[in-house]
């Protein structure tokens, strides 16, 4: 396979190689010189129809640090809003001898229809609500680092759950390492059906931190909300907020995520953001080396 | 057809010491100097050398580490296996420091060129030096040549030279493979 499109996608044992791939990568990031030469002949381009900062700094950095030749932009700088077509963008950037793609857009799937119409290994960055592969990685890979293991951990994830492409990467990856999943959230947060993921719904947040080892806590996506989903910020957060007088009430320690951006005083407040049981830095470190580690495998198999 | 033996474990060991005793004439106390093994089988050549100079020669601190140069090497995209990378443990400076490679085969002189490039992500040497067990002889794709060889060798190019370490293979040899058999490498 070509393509990182989704974790549905790719078995344990793919996850296993890139988490190993990636540990040799940390060990790079943490050399006097942080660069590599193996992608030097590989030109990618990373196309990002929805904003983002983190994830398109960290796939930039982990190409650089790979010596991949990288061209970025961005939707609203281009052609795409005079009207040409999703297909016809990329490949007039493929024209230019592009070898790899790495997209992210609002609609689910836009990054599968890609992989079926052009010519390059494609990375899915984000697609609407449906997969953010590499973020699933990464997390997984943060639990592994904190944890020893992601078999047999138990770990909630908190929040936005219908609007957020990061819970469901998550919760494939986590299930194919071994973990037990649960959701938690709103009722209107939370997608129909979720249970046939094999997840458990839990909408008491204590019972839900009771339970696990790990809380990966959601941001609430409000530019996804076409309508309201629950009556203010303020009562979400008395529900479903993490404070840290909840942490220490707890009669164990568990760990804490975020994917970022994080909405400081509504998901979780300042103190328990930049606690010690607070693992959403080592995140954003761990995203270089999974990206380097992902693009680094595909090229592999890019055609000479 | 089949293998023949190249050397036995006392040769090997006869070739340890001599090795041990040539790097203590060059390198003296090793206050300056460093021991690299290039993964994945310099490492076990390394540590063998290392113990010998610690334990029988008395060298005291000597710094080792292991250098993998899977991501520095030239054959990305080359080939159709794909190429697993393995630990690099450096845990010390080689900024001005006298390194010297250490590896179990020398051959086409590739890997210990892609080494040389890797080797520079951690600092400046004041000087590389390459020891080896094995050197095959006319077989060099590059300009590079051993500073210390424990044995030349001259094998044609589709035959392949085995190093065996006690530590994973069960016993200390070097075995010389023909190509016709089906002896996995």
């Amino acid at each position: 396979m070509n393509h990182l499109l989704g974790i549905k996608y790719i078995t344990e044992n793919d996850i296993q190689l890139i988490f190993e791939t990636a540990d040799h990568f940390k060990e790079v990031l943490s050399r006097p010189i942080k660069k590599v030469p193996s992608l030097q002949h590989v030109a990618i381009a990373n196309i990002f129809f929805e904003n983002s900062t983190r994830t398109k700094l960290s796939f930039e950095l982990a190409q650089k640090r790979l010596s991949a030749d990288v061209i970025s932009f961005s939707a609203a700088q281009s052609s795409v809003k005079k009207g040409e077509t999703l297909i016809d963008t990329v490949n007039n950037i493929l024209a230019m001898k592009v070898d790899m793609v790495v997209m992210r857009h609002s609609s689910p799937g836009a990054a599968h229809f890609l992989s079926q119409n052009v010519k390059a290994s494609i990375v899915n960055a984000g697609d609407g609500a449906h997969e953010h592969p590499t973020q699933g990685l990464l997390d997984s890979y943060s639990i592994r680092e904190k944890l020893g293991d992601v078999a047999g951990k138990k770990v909630v994830i908190v929040g936005d759950i219908l609007h957020s492409r990061v819970a469901l990467s998550n919760i494939y990856a986590l299930q194919k390492l071994g973990a037990t999943v649960r959701v938690c959230g709103p009722r209107t947060l939370m997608p129909r059906y979720i249970e046939s993921l094999g997840v458990q719904v839990e909408y008491d947040l204590r019972k839900a931190l009771e339970w696990c080892d790990v809380a990966n806590m959601l941001r609430v996506q409000n530019e996804r909300m076409d309508v309201s989903y629950f009556p203010s910020v303020r009562e979400y957060t008395m529900q479903y907020g993490v404070t840290m007088d909840l942490l220490r009430s707890l009669d164990k320690e568990i760990v804490i995520m975020h994917p970022g951006p994080i909405n400081r005083g509504v998901e979780i407040t300042s103190e328990v953001a930049d606690s010690a049981q607070s693992v959403i830095l080592d995140q954003v470190e761990n995203g270089v080396a999974i990206r380097m580690a992902v693009i680094y495998l595909l090229a592999q198999k890019l055609a000479q | 057809m089949g293998q023949r033996i190249l050397l036995t474990s006392l040769e090997i060991n006869i070739i340890l010491h001599r090795l041990a005793c040539q790097l203590i004439e060059n390198h003296g106390d090793f206050s300056q100097s460093v021991l690299i093994g290039l993964q994945p089988r310099g490492k076990f050549f390394a540590d063998r050398l290392a113990s010998l100079l610690e334990n029988v020669y008395n060298v005291k601190n000597l710094q080792v580490g292991y250098l993998d140069s899977t991501f520095f090497r030239d054959d990305f995209r080359r080939t159709d296996k794909p190429i697993e990378a393995n630990q690099t443990v450096i845990n010390f400076q080689v900024d001005d420091r006298r390194v010297i490679f250490v590896d179990d085969v020398l051959y086409t002189g590739r890997s210990i060129r892609s080494a040389l490039t890797a080797i520079q992500s951690f600092g400046r040497p004041s000087e590389i030096e390459l020891a080896v067990l094995i050197d095959r002889r006319f077989s060099r794709h590059l300009p590079i040549q051993p500073d210390y060889r424990g044995r030349q060798v001259d094998a044609i190019n589709d035959d392949r030279v085995r190093v065996n370490w006690k530590e994973n293979n069960g016993e200390d040899s070097v075995i010389l493979i023909n190509s016709t058999t089906n002896e996995p490498a």
